[in-house]
């Protein structure tokens, strides 16, 4: 059982899939049901993988091996560490709660709509499982079908045009990307002799700094544009104000992880020397806080609520790449976390929009007001998931944040100051969003006889509810989760840290200055 | 046997014999023995019994030469090859030959065209390509290339009523004929060089001089232009769009596959290997047929971009990728080369696919090739939309589909030759070629239907249409045993 766990967890969806694709169309009820128990199949699969792992081992577990195209040295090649455990969980949890809220926004084209679900769910899940460059990127691209007829089929009005400018912006960065690891492909065999495309033995190369920052570039437009960070960051808020609900949730929640992810699983660790390099440090930082600002600006300023929430995530976004290029371990673990937060409370923030305009069909902030009155239980969760979001303490997204500054000052304290903006415009967007949509008098007649949520939806969000006060009260385990991978990058990256800098990695303060020269931004 | 034809001339002969008897044996069937118009269909058993005895000669000459451990057998005082270049070629021949055939049938009767002479035209088409990549001399190869050629002018004009395929056919015709008289000028030269028309002495004497010598020059000139005329490369693609436009679907299908493949097979001859004449030009060529390649895949992809004729649209696609296939031949190393078999072994499969789907919606009354005619697919026919995904996917070149593997191969050997630029703008392409391929997916996903009448389609076309899909996902997820094969045709 233990040996083939990941395989199962991976291939559930699919399995789900090829059952539904059996199941005529007419049988609308029977599709969603069998669609849900699927998802949640995935879900209760993903189980055992939290708690068989073992934090105190570094490097890979649960790892299958298997030849797949000797040929090219490709191989089926997939394990897990502390970093992608929380990135599967967060699929495997928001896949499900994705998929059920669905259950009564969708209407047409069922069979398709969840197969696409489904389709989505393995890709995702694959590229989080991937150490192989070539399964990865068959994985990475997988992502893009799905997603694309999720947004062309049940979007809004523009759907047709934010689903293929998604397409081809993720694309172009992934092509590009491809050369990058070619190269890298490449590099290796006049190296060594043999072709692979094994993550753990690609690291074993040893490439000029130059060929490095070339590669770096390519990776960074993969990965960039996927994030988003600025300036590619064109594309989210079109695919997301036109994607349905659920769409909307798993691209916030786990689509755009897969970026960050990649920076941390791949350019970093493969390319030690471009990304200590100082020109490349700075751009990224920068481009990072230009991502935090001024997607906290333009949030303020937008007049669709669900245009607000996705310019956010540029925003928090940017909190998540910051914290990696601080290249310490505070910075992150914290990154790994935010990302997890964001998943959690942006993937309820696009649930309550969906909750109102399934009921409205409506996103305009001024069209609501007062909404407080007539749906107290709604009032409620929306209150949390917006303080999660917010970074209020003792709810997720304030451990996160907290600890991406913490790795930011270690860093610079230039980008910590304007990191901590984005925290504070962060804070007014959501309160004043909140403002507007839920307190004072109703406004608007329409409004007056809103149902509020029913079970069903109560039960989506109480997962959610709940894993942002357990990170929020008590997140010693998942830090205990990220101490090895985080070590190793960190080790990877800056040789020596852990002997020469301890107290720097437990205790920021003055005593930080001078070391990491790499990368001091000041 | 005698001296002038001894057993292995037989041997390496054998499929084109197959070939050439089948065809004559079509022509005197349809007349003898099936008057009928209604059982003309039966003549596509004779035709793939054919190709089953010229599969069979292809298949006991890759295992003799594998028994002998040997590179190659020499035919004719080395006017013939059977090398795993001119097997491996042979096949994508046989296999295009044989789905086009299949498709064929019901589609011909709805045209009100059905007659026996075009299976026979199809297998002498493939006769010429056998010679063509068969063939190490000039007069072969030219021969070949013509007895190729003549049989697509004939079959381009088969709507013999209808004013766009006869269009079409004048234009091919009078177009080819010219190219082909630049490439006997070519040949000319090329034997005025050396004395002789057999390849490998060709390259010799070619290469004893150097690469800017004049004659060579004019030699490389002149025969590039008949090649990349065949290969409808830029700025010799002009005839493509509306050959393949006016053609019958299932020819159109045949010339951008099969015509295709010969062509580059041909143009690999010329140009790659110890015996290739053109080989030692190389760094006259590179840069100019790099600029071509660029060229081939901008005027592809762009003009693609804007059509609303989904046969013109494939048109445009095609060229593109033949761009492709000649960022292979730039690279030069083994990787580009095998890179150039795996993209035509899988371009064979998505672009017939991709054709099929088109000659589905070819009904009475309704000619069925605009991006209106596809609308709605999904809700009316979801097998036929899925597959047709899957080819344009592939066309595009996204895992886990084949076309990936092609693509992976000449970017692959782009970068291991340091052709830096080349490999990017052949990437950023891919996303240029998404949003054309993805006019058709939306068109058949997301509209509403508009025509209800159900799709034309028989058992022929069942079967072919469903080997090519599961082919062209197979080669995609487990790529291995087609490597393989593909590797065995590396020239040496």
């Amino acid at each position: 059982m233990n040996d083939h766990l990941l395989s199962l967890v991976l291939f559930t969806p699919l399995a789900g899939l090829l059952v539904l694709l059996f199941i005529p169309s007419r049988q609308k009820e029977l599709i969603k049901i069998w669609a849900n128990l699927a998802s949640f199949a995935g879900f209760l699969i993903s189980l055992p993988l939290v708690s068989r792992f073992d934090k105190g081992v570094s490097g890979f577990q649960f790892v299958e091996r298997a030849n797949w195209i000797p040929t090219l040295g490709a191989q089926y090649l997939i394990g897990i560490d502390g970093i992608s455990l929380l990135l599967i969980m967060l699929t495997t949890v928001i896949g499900f709660i994705a998929i059920l809220s669905s259950w009564n926004a969708v209407h047409d084209r069922l069979k398709e709509y969840y197969c696409m679900f489904l389709l989505l769910q393995v890709g995702m899940l694959g590229v989080f499982m991937s150490l192989d460059f070539f399964l990865f990127y068959v994985f990475w691209e997988l992502v893009l079908v799905p997603m694309y007829f999720i947004i062309a089929v049940w979007g809004g009005p523009r759907k047709l045009y934010a689903a293929i400018k998604f397409f081809l912006y993720t694309l172009a960065g992934s092509v590009l990307m491809l050369l990058g690891i070619l190269t890298l492909y490449f590099q290796y065999a006049t190296q060594f002799g043999h072709y692979t495309f094994e993550i753990s033995e690609l690291m074993k190369l040893s490439l000029p700094l130059g060929l490095q920052q070339w590669v770096f570039w390519a990776f960074f437009l993969g990965f960039a544009i996927k994030v988003p960070m600025f300036p590619f960051h064109t594309w989210l808020p079109d695919a997301h104000v036109e994607a349905p609900t659920a769409g909307s949730v798993i691209l916030a929640s786990v689509l755009l992880k897969m970026g960050t992810y990649g920076f941390m699983r791949f350019s970093l660790p493969l390319l030690p020397k471009a990304s200590v390099d100082q020109t490349i440090v700075q751009v990224l930082a920068v481009l990072s806080i230009i991502g935090i600002v001024y997607g906290a600006l333009v949030s303020l300023m937008q007049k669709d609520w669900k245009k607000l929430v996705a310019y956010s995530s540029v925003s928090h976004l940017g909190f998540c790449t910051l914290g990696i290029f601080a290249l310490n371990p505070n910075g992150l673990a914290g990154s790994v976390l935010q990302q997890i937060n964001h998943g959690i409370s942006t993937g309820m923030l696009f649930l309550i929009i969906g909750v109102v305009y399934e009921r409205r069909h409506t996103r305009e902030i001024s069209e609501y007001g007062g909404l407080a009155h007539v749906m107290p239980k709604y009032a409620v969760i929306f209150a949390i998931a917006m303080l999660s979001s917010a970074g209020l303490p003792l709810l997720n997204g304030f451990v996160g944040e907290f600890t991406i500054l913490q790795g930011a000052f270690e860093a610079s304290h230039v980008w910590a100051a304007f990191a901590v903006s984005g925290v504070i415009f962060g804070a007014a967007y959501l309160l004043w969003l909140y403002q507007r949509t839920m307190l004072g008098q109703i406004t608007n007649g329409k409004n007056l006889h809103l149902p509020d949520l029913s079970l069903r939806e109560v039960v989506v969000f109480l997962p959610l509810i709940a894993w942002a006060i357990w990170i929020g009260v008590y997140p010693k385990p998942y830090f205990d989760l990220l101490e090895k991978p985080v070590q190793q990058i960190v080790e990877r990256v800056r040789p020596g840290y852990y002997q020469g800098g301890v107290q720097a990695a437990t205790r920021p303060g003055p005593g930080v200055r001078g070391r990491g020269p790499e990368v001091s931004g000041q | 046997m005698s001296h002038y034809y001894t057993a292995t001339d037989h041997f390496v002969l054998v499929p084109a014999i197959m070939l050439a008897l089948f065809g004559c044996a079509i022509l005197l069937f349809d007349f003898l023995v099936f008057p009928d118009p209604r059982q003309r269909k039966y003549l596509l058993f004779f035709l793939i019994l054919g190709e089953g005895f010229a599969g069979y000669g292809l298949w006991s000459q890759h295992a003799h030469l594998v028994a002998d451990g040997m590179n190659a057998y020499v035919a004719f005082n080395g006017s013939l090859t059977a090398d795993g270049f001119s097997i491996f070629f042979n096949w994508i021949f046989l296999v295009a030959t044989v789905i086009v055939a299949m498709v064929s049938y019901k589609y011909l009767e709805i045209e009100g065209e059905h007659h026996g002479e075009y299976y026979s035209l199809l297998m002498f088409a493939q006769c010429g390509m056998f010679f063509l990549s068969a063939g190490t001399d000039l007069i072969t190869l030219f021969i070949g290339l013509e007895l190729m050629a003549l049989c697509f002018y004939v079959m381009v004009g088969f709507l013999r009523t209808e004013k766009r395929s006869n269009e079409a056919a004048m234009k091919y015709l009078l177009l080819g004929a010219f190219s082909s008289g630049f490439l006997v000028y070519g040949f000319s030269i090329m034997y005025g060089i050396s004395g002789s028309t057999k390849l490998d002495l060709i390259a010799a004497s070619i290469a004893v001089r150097s690469p800017f010598d004049p004659l060579v020059l004019l030699a490389l000139a002149t025969t590039s232009v008949g090649l990349l005329f065949k290969i409808s490369a830029v700025p010799f693609h002009m005839w493509a769009p509306d050959a393949y436009e006016g053609a019958p679907t299932t020819v159109t299908a045949y010339l951008s596959v099969a015509s295709k493949a010969a062509s580059i097979a041909f143009l690999l001859r010329m140009f790659y290997g110890d015996l290739a004449p053109l080989a030692s030009a190389r760094p006259v060529w590179e840069p100019i047929l790099s600029f071509v390649a660029v060229a081939t895949m901008t005027v592809g992809n762009l003009a693609a971009i804007n059509q609303s004729n989904i046969k013109r649209l494939l048109a445009y696609s095609s060229i593109s990728h033949a761009g492709y296939m000649m960022l292979g031949l730039i690279a030069g190393n083994a990787t580009g080369i095998k890179g150039i078999a795996v993209y035509i072994m899988v371009y064979t499969f998505m672009n017939l696919g991709a054709f099929m789907v088109l000659v589905a919606l070819r009904r009475k009354g309704i000619i069925g090739e605009d991006l209106d005619d596809i609308a709605g697919l999904m809700q009316k026919s979801p097998g036929y939309a899925l597959l047709m995904l899957i080819f344009l996917l592939s066309l595009a070149g996204i895992p886990p589909t084949a076309g990936f593997l092609g693509k992976y191969y000449i970017f692959l050997s782009l970068i291991e030759t340091h052709h830096y630029t080349l490999a990017v703008i052949a990437t950023l392409y891919v996303a240029v070629a998404i949003y054309y391929y993805f006019r058709i997916v939306r068109s058949m996903f997301v509209r509403d239907l508009t025509e209800k009448a159900p799709l034309s389609t028989s058992f022929g076309l069942r079967v072919a249409l469903g080997v090519s899909g599961i082919l062209t996902l197979a080669i995609g997820i487990y790529p291995e045993p087609f490597l393989k094969l593909a590797g065995t045709s590396l020239l040496h």
